[in-house]
């Protein structure tokens, strides 16, 4: 396993079915009354965040907390970064204060690639998210979750993507969801297809490995699963598009649309929605919408990637067995008894 | 004053010649000259280039004395073999005022070590509003022709039109930073493969080629003459190509960094590589290295832009663009166009000093080695190999791209009208 976690490119098929299967072990705590594992007891986690993001710091948080570490939260707001403070220097405060690992929430893409490769701090580096670059959590949750949906719960152990055709629809350029979930769907075996406005599919998309689509229509007959981006209204007025109306009819998810899937495929989305925009509440809330489950599964991702980058060196799984067949206490050998 | 003999010096990549300076002057050029009375410059294998000349030169001072002063700049210009550099007028404050180029012409003479020729900015505050007194700025001691709101385009293309002939009552040039403001906003770096997959704001060729359209065919209603800073893409080649052909008056430079480097080294997040135009693909390399060896593009200039070191210490996104480039140029121009056979060393001394003296208008510069001619020489070890070792550096910066890159050629001799300002690599 490597010893950051920046990109969802560098993750090999290996390592990536080894983190979608230690999820899977780390779901199960969830289903326990006393949700915690001891694994990451005196090790410290600060979630450095230089953007909002209430809904990843949380989940992070709740990962951390699970596992037993002890959590720092630092937001850009009202600290010294909002006076002026480099990242270097915030890194490295923070590191003096004994920081085993650092989660990074960053509005420049590159800023946790460098503060992982710069030489300024030793601590692991997890990215929550870059500018426009990587979010390969999210992506890795949205692979579990569909692997759980589109495989098996226990069938998916030791597996992989290959074959699911997964469709990604909207703001693909301003996405680093869209770029880490090509990066890991192609490393999983997945056929991608990005469908969005000419305007929203960034130059050089050409040598991404997927497919590119501007029609929605085509492609949902043909989809396991339809995973959509929020699209902010502003773009709007940088005329990416002429309206929110337009948008929605043309690149926006209805029920009619919805009932062109076929009947399996799942309809995912990293949240927050725009209800009305590209998703409306007909298919936000129907059965085949996964975006509760995908949150519930961040928290199962997020302590599998901290376990099996601070955790030390026991494999936290074999993905031979179905997890049914296993007791769950020969998983952790650290395990509360 | 002194004399000085250069013995057995490869004159312009020539034959091995004597070059005897006596005083500011060159006195003899010939073979088995006397050395009664003179210093010797034993010259053997070295290249003799008239005095380098660059065209694009951030100075810093007034206002940014933190990155580089005139002293600390034309220390470095010494270094690289430089005699005359032309200092952009993106300072604080802006050089927009004959008190301003005056301050930058003063200083420049105090330092002794390079001629300094300010450059005026086209409109006040490089705002692109309203012009700035431009006549004022030529008819002060600073003597400004060359006029650029560098850093920032003269987007709007009626003060665009309205500077380049206004500048023709007195025969000045607008130096044009060639960057659509809209079509880059945001911009981190070339819009392309590298950007698509880094999810780094794209600045497109596109916003470059189309105000070079602009303003070489601006410059041919109005009949005036335009000057094209480091041009970067292909595509921009092939607009000038056009334009010349058509007997437009445009002069166009390119900076050594567009010669050698690439935006895959973007996919390292350091942000010394982060520069404005920002480094292109493989074929926009190789056409404008064709192009400076056709004359398409006249000029090396350096947009040698120093910054402090916290502006490059930090993530992409927060860092300055801009590189060093005086004390590497050569270095560069003979790895990309002299060792690739793309250029003579005659054919470097023309891009280097005879062309961008004369579109600047650097008297006493770029002048032939002969008899009669002001002694502002650069010696040249072109067999040298070596790593750049950005600690060694005159500039007050080290933003260098080249650290540890093994770069061909060194500069051993500067002289300045006479004086020597380099001796064996040392400044004097």
């Amino acid at each position: 396993m490597m010893r950051h976690l920046i990109s969802a490119a560098d993750l090999t098929r290996d390592d990536a079915v080894l983190i979608l299967d230690t999820a899977e072990e780390m779901a199960r705590v969830a289903d326990r009354p006393i949700k915690k594992l001891p694994t990451l007891r005196g090790r410290t986690v600060v979630n450095l965040f230089f953007e909002d993001s209430t809904r990843t710091r949380i989940s992070f948080e709740a990962a951390e907390k699970r596992l037993s570490a002890d959590v720092i939260n630092f937001t850009a707001k009202g600290s010294s970064v909002s006076k002026g403070e480099s990242l270097k220097d915030t890194a490295q405060t923070l590191e003096a204060m004994g920081v085993d690992a650092v989660v990074i929430r960053h509005g420049a893409s590159g800023a946790p690639y460098t503060l992982a490769n710069s030489g300024w701090i030793d601590a692991a580096v997890i990215n929550a998210g870059d500018g426009t670059h990587q979010h390969p959590t999210q992506a890795l949750l949205d692979a579990f979750t569909m692997r759980r949906r589109l495989v098996g719960r226990d069938a998916g152990l030791g597996q992989d993507l290959a074959g699911k055709r997964v469709t990604v629809v909207g703001d693909i350029l301003h996405s680093r969801v869209a770029r880490s979930n090509v990066d890991l769907l192609h490393t999983l075996g997945a056929d991608v297809t990005l469908v969005a406005p000419p305007t929203l599919v960034p130059v050089g998309v050409e040598h991404w490995p997927c497919e590119v689509s501007y029609d929605l229509d085509r492609v949902l007959p043909k989809s396991d699963a339809v995973m959509m981006l929020r699209v902010q209204r502003e773009r709007m007025n940088a005329a990416f598009f002429p309206t929110e109306r337009e948008y929605s009819r043309r690149y926006g998810l209805d029920g009619e649309r919805m009932a062109r899937m076929p009947e399996h495929a799942i309809v995912m989305h990293p949240g927050p929605m725009v209800r009305g925009m590209e998703i409306t509440a007909e298919v936000a809330d129907s059965d085949r919408c996964t975006v509760v489950e995908q949150v519930a599964n961040g928290v199962s991702i997020r302590m599998a990637v901290l376990y099996l980058l601070l955790g030390g060196n026991e494999p936290a799984v074999t993905h031979t067995r179905p997890a049914t067949e296993r007791p769950a206490h020969t998983a952790f050998p650290d395990e509360e008894k | 004053m002194s004399k000085i003999l250069i013995r057995g010096a490869q004159v312009l990549g020539g034959e091995p010649q004597d070059v005897l300076i006596d005083g500011d002057t060159v006195a003899e050029v010939g073979t088995g000259l006397g050395a009664e009375g003179a210093t010797v410059v034993e010259a053997d294998g070295k290249i003799l280039l008239p005095g380098l000349v660059d065209l694009h030169t951030h100075l810093r001072e007034p206002g940014r004395e933190d990155s580089e002063t005139v002293l600390t700049g034309t220390r470095a210009a010494a270094s690289g073999g430089y005699t005359s550099v032309f200092a952009m007028a993106n300072t604080f404050p802006v050089a927009d005022t004959a008190g301003v180029v005056e301050q930058v012409y003063r200083l420049g003479k105090e330092s002794g070590y390079c001629d300094v020729q300010p450059i005026g900015a086209v409109t006040v505050g490089l705002e692109g509003k309203k012009l700035a007194e431009l006549g004022a700025m030529h008819e002060s001691a600073a003597g400004v022709t060359v006029f650029s709101d560098d850093g920032k385009c003269v987007d709007d293309a009626v003060i665009m039109r309205r500077a380049l002939e206004y500048v023709k009552a007195f025969g000045g040039v607008v130096a044009q930073h060639a960057q659509e403001p809209r079509l880059t906003e945001g911009a981190q770096m070339n819009e392309g493969v590298v950007s698509a997959e880094l999810g780094l704001g794209g600045w497109p060729a596109v916003a470059e080629e189309s105000i070079i359209a602009r303003d070489v065919l601006l410059a041919e209603h109005v009949g005036s003459r335009v000057h094209i800073c480091h041009l970067s893409t292909a595509g921009s080649v092939e607009i000038v190509r056009w334009a010349k052909s058509r007997g437009i008056d445009v002069t166009a430079e390119v900076t050594p960094h567009h010669l050698l480097l690439t935006d895959e080294l973007v996919r390292s997040y350091n942000p010394v590589y982060k520069v404005n135009p920002p480094l292109r693909t493989e074929r926009d390399v190789l056409a404008l290295r064709e192009a400076l060896a056709d004359g398409t593009i006249d000029i090396v200039a350096t947009d040698h832009a120093p910054h402090p070191h916290e502006d490059k210490d930090c993530e992409w996104g927060a860092a300055a663009m801009g590189m060093v480039g005086l004390e590497t140029a050569l270095s560069v121009v003979q790895h990309t166009m002299v060792d690739t056979g793309l250029l003579t060393w005659a054919g470097v001394a023309d891009r280097m000093s005879h062309t961008p003296a004369r579109i600047g208008q650097a008297e006493g510069h770029g002048r032939p080695v002969s008899a009669g001619e002001p002694a502002n020489l650069t010696l040249v070890d072109p067999a040298y190999r070596g790593p750049v070792d950005p600690a060694g550096f005159a500039s007050r910066s080290r933003n260098t791209p080249y650290e540890g890159r093994e770069l061909p050629g060194r500069v051993t001799h500067t002289w300045l009208r006479g004086r020597a300002t380099l001796v064996d690599g040392k400044l004097q």
